[in-house]
């Protein structure tokens, strides 16, 4: 891949820091709407379910980053995490909503 | 991308490995040095004498001390001396006005007069231990950046472990002497030796600044009250409130005991004292971190200062808390003995040779295309890294030690001079970097460190009375054990700078027969 570098044409450029900017905001979007809906939904105390949260957020930050540089295009990438975001935001305002 | 998934991987993990390389490298190397933190300082201030541990004497002395020097102070803490850390350490914050932190102020006093202790100014091993988390930055951006590189790290293992395939098929052949090929299994054998260990020490570094980095599930469940979550994670930080009235706080010591009998078998590793001229004062006593594995900051038995009376015992810690206590303790092996501490000494160490080896065949391999020897920029720019990252900072590390006895023990500032020291080295192998050819550059900055090294028993025996010989015969091992690794990192580090010398011919000679059979696995790395 790296071999090529000096004949890359812009687009792919574009395309790796498309992948870079979703990996990197989106997927810290998707590790901590993952770490809320872990804290808000799990059976356990407050603060428990809390660390818990966090404890795992990364794991999901982990997935994320590989989704975004595994799949075949910078749009699927985004496309992915939007569409993981938005479950992950509604399960987070309904339980946020039933819990307060 | 357009290849198959593990060729995506294989690219992300290139690519994350050679930007986030050099600072990781330098977080892997001074974390790894900050296992013997203790030893270090006490290398590093070798005016401070070791006593036999007496706790209740310590605790009486501290107390006297900070009666008179801190009376009025918001909070006291008091660590007791244990068998790494010679010193009585007193700290003490500051009152202030509510919503604001008051100022810490510590103290180092010897634990058998209770007074402070004369020693050299030196940040010690805590330089290092607080430069692999804080990389010398304002708070919190030190923190932040080095969380971000422990999680480039972690995806950077996951990674290689899925481009990897043939792991433990291939950790069996390993191929010496033969260039590139030697560097890429020497990276794939210190990558699968010790795997658990890298995976386990990159987690932890999430887990311990989670709170700080990712913080949505706080607010998503406490709002903006943070400070409730806090204390109902960490009881033990749950302050009593002053009322205003002064009280006489009853002596520490008897505590000691009483907390005792609530464990079995502990120790008492530091108190601490709310409010200690107020009416409404609380003692809280913690046991010693070394004690077990799992780390629990909130464990504490809690006293009214004035009274006397058992205010609670922290519960043991519900599973979520322990098992962050778990890769908390872990990742900072306090629990570990001069065995285990050795272990997690060179387990770092190849974590950090992990890195090095990655970025060595980054370059390596696309040097290889370039049979001439001139590199295009971006290649020289990386060498040019390379060098100052790695050997460049082995030599700031020995500038350090050097600076701590050369420096003049009156000097203003000293502490912040060795530090300073260290910096100026290490921009020093960067413009040496710059101005050298690249092996030249490698071989030289090795010999110099080989050197430095090397010469610290020497040095160490020319400007104190703390000699090899005599540390040797005191049964001081700290001491003994300090010289003879810089004595063998010496030894080390020549005889890398030699190899490095003699490959340089080596490849000058064969370079083409190599690079057609390299070309081969490229595609995968």
């Amino acid at each position: 891949m790296k071999s090529k570098r000096p004949s890359l044409p812009v687009s792919y450029r574009l395309a790796v820091t498309s992948r870079v900017l979703a990996a990197a905001g989106g997927g810290y979007l998707v590790a901590a709407l993952a770490s809320v809906c872990i804290s808000l939904l799990s059976p356990m105390t407050r603060a428990e379910a809390v660390v818990s949260g966090m404890m795992l957020s990364f794991v999901f930050y982990l997935l994320a980053v590989i989704w975004c540089f595994a799949c075949r295009t910078a749009w699927q990438a985004w496309g992915g995490l939007l569409g993981v975001s938005l479950v992950l935001g509604a399960i987070d305002g309904v339980a946020y909503w039933m819990a307060h | 991308m357009k290849d198959g998934f593990r060729q995506s991987m294989a690219w992300l993990h290139t690519w994350l490995g050679l930007t986030f390389g050099w600072l990781l490298f330098a977080i892997f190397l001074t974390g790894t040095l900050a296992y013997f933190k203790d030893e270090t300082s006490h290398w590093m201030q070798p005016e401070m004498s070791v006593r036999p541990l007496d706790p209740q004497a310590s605790v009486t002395g501290a107390q006297a001390y900070l009666q008179k020097n801190a009376a009025d102070a918001s909070r006291w803490f008091i660590s007791l001396p244990d068998a790494r850390e010679p010193a009585l350490s007193v700290m003490w914050q500051a009152a202030a006005k509510p919503g604001e932190r008051g100022k810490f102020v510590e103290k180092l006093l010897d634990p058998q007069t209770g007074e402070e202790v004369q020693t050299r100014a030196s940040s010690g091993g805590e330089f290092f231990y607080r430069f692999h988390f804080q990389l010398q930055m304002p708070h919190p951006w030190g923190r932040i950046l080095a969380t971000l590189a422990a999680l480039v790290m972690f995806i950077g293992l996951i990674t290689g472990i899925i481009t990897h395939k043939k792991i433990f098929k291939d950790f069996f052949t390993f191929r010496p002497r033969k260039g590139q090929r030697s560097w890429l299994d020497g990276h794939n054998a210190v990558g699968v030796l010790v795997l658990p260990f890298h995976l386990m020490i990159t987690y932890s570094s999430l887990i311990i600044f989670m709170s700080l980095v990712m913080p949505a599930s706080i607010i998503a469940s406490y709002g903006k009250d943070t400070q409730t979550f806090f204390k109902e994670v960490f009881p033990a930080s749950d302050t009593a409130t002053p009322t205003g009235q002064p009280g006489h706080l009853l002596p520490l010591a008897p505590f000691l005991e009483q907390a005792r009998q609530h464990w079995t078998d502990g120790r008492v590793g530091r108190l601490t004292v709310n409010n200690p001229a107020d009416v409404n004062s609380s003692i809280n006593v913690f046991r010693d971190g070394a004690d077990k594995i799992a780390h629990d900051f909130g464990s504490a038995v809690s006293f009214n200062g004035t009274t006397g009376q058992l205010l609670g015992v922290t519960p043991e810690q519900p599973l979520p808390m322990a098992i962050g206590g778990s890769f908390y303790g872990l990742h900072m092996g306090h629990f570990a003995g001069p065995m285990w501490r050795w272990v997690y000494f060179i387990f770092g160490l190849a974590s950090t040779a992990l890195i090095g080896t990655g970025l060595v065949i980054w370059l390596g391999k696309r040097a290889l295309k370039h049979v001439n020897g001139v590199l295009p920029f971006e290649l020289r720019l990386v060498q040019v890294l390379n060098i100052a990252s790695m050997s460049g900072l082995v030599v700031a590390v020995a500038v350090f030690f050097w600076a701590n006895r050369l420096l003049p023990l009156g000097l203003a500032e000293r502490a912040d001079w060795e530090v300073k020291s260290f910096f100026i080295a290490w921009g020093l192998g960067l413009l040496h970097a710059v101005l050298r050819p690249g092996r030249k550059a490698w071989v030289e900055q090795l010999g110099l460190a080989a050197l430095l090294f090397a010469a610290v028993p020497l040095l160490n025996a020319l400007t104190t009375p703390y000699h090899l010989a005599n540390s040797l015969a005191q049964g001081d091992w700290v001491m003994a054990g300090f010289d003879l690794t810089c004595l063998g990192s010496g030894l080390f580090l020549a005889w890398a700078a030699w190899k490095m010398q003699r490959s340089g011919h080596a490849v000058a000679s064969t370079q083409k027969q190599r690079a057609a059979p390299i070309s081969l696995k490229q595609e995968l790395n």
